[in-house]
């Protein structure tokens, strides 16, 4: 897959009291995922070309991808297709990288996300809304212990859109 | 083309009273804001400027108070050759209750096409936020050295 094509529609830096390898860890370990995202549980196969695979609480598919880049625990790129009907035909598959650089006594996260085509403000709604809350909820965890419980539902702006375009959303 | 500016969004484990109080006090500023003090009444009208170690790095004037849900300034860079040239610009924030926490969410707009500004401040608004969620959260804000941002002149 060639990354050059994709540009970046958002990136979202957020500075963290923990290691590089603890913030890698709650990257790509379902048990530490499901506490701050969403409940979601992350997997990861970290190797070019493994899977990366969320699942929700009930153990469904949500999203589904490949690890592309990966260089543990400094960055990893894998893509991040929501498991809904039609989307991926619609709108391209998206890529989303986590860089992880030490600084002082504490770790710059870096998320980006990246398409390779124009995607409109209100589908891209929905990762501007969720990115901050699980980002903040994972800083808590590592740096208290306890996340953050933000209860959100999907902006209706990106379902409407999203509809509009025929792709069925739950 | 998308105009130029910087949004920020952050959830922090607090109130809105007193994370208003970390937006508008020296003690608090000095201790999550690269030891930079507010002096300011945050009144409307009133001026505000932003004082690194006894430098003034920023000025503005209070545009918007109502505490504790929005706080509103212009910032005018007055240190950095180059960026003292560019024209003020402005700051808001937000601050929502959102159950047992606080949404804060920074606007930062107003900057010229090719802003040098913009690029600093991109890069020094998320390690101060995330400096006063550590501290509001855990009672300590990290430690992160001013060179690790990235941004010329800061140090």
């Amino acid at each position: 897959m060639n990354i050059d094509q994709f540009k970046p529609t958002l990136v979202y830096a957020i500075y963290i009291k923990s290691t590089p390898e603890k913030v890698w860890q709650a990257l790509t370990t379902g048990e530490v995922s499901a506490k701050y995202f969403f409940g979601n549980s992350v997997q990861v196969d970290e190797r070019i070309g493994g899977a990366y695979v969320v699942r929700t609480p009930d153990g469904a598919l949500h999203i589904s991808g490949e690890v592309i880049e990966c260089e543990r625990p400094r960055k990893l790129t894998v893509t991040f297709n929501v498991n809904w009907p039609a989307l991926i035909e619609k709108l391209g598959p998206t890529l989303v990288s986590y860089e992880i650089e030490p600084v002082g006594g504490a770790v710059k996260l870096t998320l980006t996300e990246s398409h390779d085509r124009p995607i409109s403000d209100d589908i891209l709604s929905g990762g501007r809304q969720g990115w901050p809350a699980i980002l903040s909820s994972l800083k808590s965890l590592l740096e208290t212990g306890e996340p953050l419980v933000v209860k959100m539902a999907p902006p209706q702006r990106m379902l409407d859109a999203l509809r509009a375009l025929g792709i069925a959303t739950p | 083309m998308q105009k130029p500016e910087f949004v920020y969004v952050t959830y922090i484990r607090s109130t809105p009273e007193k994370l208003w109080n970390a937006l508008t006090s020296s003690e608090f500023s000095k201790r999550y804001w690269f030891a930079t003090e507010l002096r300011s009444d945050f009144k409307v009208g009133s001026s505000l400027a932003l004082v690194m170690n006894g430098t003034t790095t920023d000025v503005g004037e209070i545009l918007e108070a109502d505490p504790p849900r929005r706080l509103a300034y212009t910032f005018k860079h007055v240190l950095d050759e180059d960026l003292r040239t560019e024209p003020a610009t402005k700051v808001v924030f937000t601050l929502e209750p959102h159950g047992d926490l606080v949404k804060l969410t920074l606007t930062h707009e107003g900057f010229v096409e090719g802003s040098k500004l913009l690029d600093g401040i991109s890069k020094g608004w998320p390690a101060i936020l995330s400096n006063l969620k550590s501290l509001l959260e855990s009672g300590e804000p990290l430690a992160i050295p001013p060179t690790a941002l990235g941004i010329e002149g800061f140090e």
